[in-house]
Formats: C-alpha cells, structure tokens, sequence
C-alpha cells in the first residue's frame, strides 16, 4: 500500500493526473470508494482484504472522465472490467493509469495491450466458494431451482443496485428504463423481476468480467450474480471465451461458428 | 378444470424459411392442430429472447422458434447468431427453472411442409399433456399489471 500511495501523490504533485481512485474508510468494516483529488488526500487511501468493490463502474462515468486523467487502484477484478471496458471501446488507452495491485505486487500500466499482457499471466474463473454455489444450483432439479429463484427474487424491489454497480452496465438508456415499448414492467412483481433479471443476465453474458460485484451491492442479499455467473461459465465452456482478458473485442454473442455445437434444436 | 385443455402456442418464424414452409402446407393440404399462433419475423436472428418470454407472460403455453436451416439463412449468418444466442438463453432458462420443455427451436426449410406439421403436431401434443403452465401463471397473477 505504501508503494501505491507514494506513486499517486508523486503523479498527482506533477500534475500528470487530476485523482487518484481508490478506497477509503467508511462506516465500521465498510471500504468505500474514494478519489483523492489532491496530494495531502492521497494518505486516506486504505488497502485490506475489505476493500471489495469493483471501482471500475466510475471510470466511465461522465462526471469522471470530465476530471481528465485518472489513476485507478485495480484489484483483478477491476482490471479484468478496466480492460474490457477498453475492448468495449468505453476507455481509450492513456485514459488511466492503472495501478495494478496482486496482493504485494504493484505494476502501472496504461494500455489495453499491456494489461491483456498482465492478466494473461493469472489464472482466470471463480473461486471455490462460487463454483460450489453454482454446483450447488446444478444439482437441484428443474423445479427445486424454479422454487430457488422465485423465493430469491420475491424480496427484490428493482432498486437496480445490481446494474448501477455493475461496470459493463454503462449504456445511457438501459432498456429498463425504455418505456416505448415497455418490454419489462416496472413494477417489481414475480414476472417484472423474472424478466428484469432474465435481461440483466443475457446482456451481460459474454461480458461479465465474474467480480460479483452485483451480488455485493444487494441490499436485500439475492445473489444475482449466480445468474450471470452461469451464464459466463456456460459461455466458457461452450465456446472457450471469457470476457475481460482480450484487448481486442471477443464477444461471444456479436460472433458464431458455423460448427458451433448443440443438441436441443429440432 | 371442467373444459379439456387446449394449449395456445406461439411459434416465432423467420419469413424465408419457416414461414414459407408452414406456407406450403396448407397449399399441400396437410392438417395440423390449430393451437399454433404464428408470428412472422425478417429472419431467425431478430427473435430477441424477450420476445420468447413474452409469449409466455401474455399466455402462450409452449413457444416454438423456427428458421432457417444453418447455411440456408437468406442474411447470410442470421441463424448462426441466433443459435448461440439460443444455446445460452436455453442455459439461462435451466438456471433460473423455466420448464424449456415448453419452448422448441428447430429448423424447418421452405421445403419442409410436412415436417411443419409434424413439429406443430409433436409440439402441441406435448405441452398438451404437461398441461397450462401454472407456475408462470402463478407469477403473473401475483402482482399488479
């Protein structure tokens, strides 16, 4: 942590960049996110194993990028998002400086290429805990899983935490939000969350960088990001891609294979 | 339920091949079930997957998606989008619980009447006899429209 803070208050004292985006203390355990926009700020900056979220869903916010350059403190996750967001043409290289943080190591880098390079070296997928959580869903019948997610979603209000959070959930007009014609319905009952969340899933799918952010930001504790979860291991294992380890755009969706195997169609 | 259980199916079709096939069996004078709402589309890669689901949320019991054999899309690649999409949406759906035996994908060519009718037929029977489907009217009744 040391190392990361000495080298953003040394860029931002030269100028070379307008904040530093990182976490801060909040409220008990809590991180939250925080820019640093002046040297002096930069000592508030933590660094632990509470510090979660995935800080990627700012840099592509207006009010962000009106700042100039920023420097991010990136997890794996959030270099995983930063660098998909670049194959998504959301970020242009030079944008940020990325300082990439693997438990001690520290490495700056600025560009989709040079971050492809350094996530090619790790190993990408889930965790034990979430490949159990999904095994777990796998081995529940048909009907035990309809049961599963309609108690789940019961308690989901469509406060849209899960897509605000989410870093590739950055289009203007989100479909949710499109009432002509209204394809979900606004109003958070079984079939309007089943739908919203069938949506939120598909548009991710190919996409979703696996930080579980969504999940995290919850606030009544479904865990939606089992969904797009599924939905990317599925992808990985049906066409071998991931989202957010290419600089050049590899969305699974936007392509085919004319040997693309199946065995469901009539 | 006093009445016998005739189930209302939706079939998406794409217009170049399905549609013309479903076309060329009534010119054949093949019979079908008549439980079958046709909806024609441009082509198999315009059937958004909310479409699928909308269907089912205004009361279709099955749902049938039909186009284009693979390499006879008039789009060129039209249907090969649309298979990916498919083979994830079919996941997403297992996830979640929807019983995907109530929605078929198949390919049925121009040339295809009789194959029309007996998809129709095979489809119809089936969710016939899983009867209406009560879980997602269930959810539908359960809030305000």
């Amino acid at each position: 942590m040391e190392a990361v803070n000495q080298r953003a208050k040394e860029l931002l004292e030269k100028g070379e960049i307008k904040a530093v985006l990182g976490y801060a203390k909040g409220t008990g355990h809590v991180r939250r996110p925080h820019f640093a926009r002046k040297a002096g700020q930069v000592d508030q900056l933590v660094l632990d194993a509470a510090c979660l979220q995935n800080l990627a869903v700012y840099v592509t916010k207006h009010e962000v990028k009106k700042l100039g350059k920023v420097a991010v403190i990136a997890l794996p996750a959030t270099q995983r998002a930063i660098l998909q967001l670049m194959a998504e043409r959301q970020l242009r290289d030079g944008e940020l400086v990325i300082l990439a943080v693997d438990g001690e190591a520290v490495k700056e880098l600025d560009s989709a290429a040079a971050l492809e390079e350094h996530l090619a070296l790790k190993a990408q997928g889930l965790d034990a805990k979430d490949k159990a959580l999904l095994a777990e869903l796998d081995a529940m019948s048909r009907e035990q899983r309809w049961v599963y997610w309609q108690n789940e979603l019961s308690r989901c209000m469509k406060c849209y935490a899960c897509r605000n959070s989410c870093p590739m959930c950055y289009c203007g007009t989100c479909t949710m939000d499109c009432n002509r014609p209204q394809w979900v319905p606004v109003a958070s009952h079984g079939i309007g969350n089943l739908e919203y969340h069938a949506v939120r899933t598909m548009h991710l799918a190919g996409r979703c960088v696996e930080c579980g952010e969504c999940g995290r930001a919850c606030p009544v504790g479904i865990p939606v990001h089992l969904l797009t979860f599924a939905a990317e291991e599925s992808i990985h294992e049906q066409f071998g891609q991931r989202a957010g380890a290419k600089a050049k755009l590899d969305y699974a969706l936007s392509t085919f294979k004319t040997d693309d195997k199946e065995s469901f169609i009539r | 339920m006093d009445e016998k259980f005739e189930p209302k199916i939706t079939a998406f079709v794409c217009n170049w091949c399905t549609y013309a096939g479903a076309d060329l069996t009534g010119t054949s004078r093949i019979k079908y079930q008549s439980n079958v709402r046709v909806l024609r589309v441009p082509c198999t890669g315009r059937i958004d997957y909310m479409m699928v689901l909308k269907a089912l949320h205004k009361g279709a019991d099955g749902v049938i998606v039909s186009g284009c054999h693979p390499n006879d899309c008039h789009y060129t690649s039209g249907n090969y989008h649309a298979r990916r999409r498919w083979m994830v949406f079919k996941k997403m759906m297992e996830v979640m619980g929807v019983d995907m035996r109530r929605i078929t994908f198949s390919w049925v060519s121009a040339a295809e009447g009789a194959r029309w009718a007996q998809l129709v037929n095979e489809v119809t029977d089936q969710v016939r006899a899983l009867g209406p489907y009560a879980e997602f009217r269930q959810i539908i009744g359960a809030g305000i429209e």
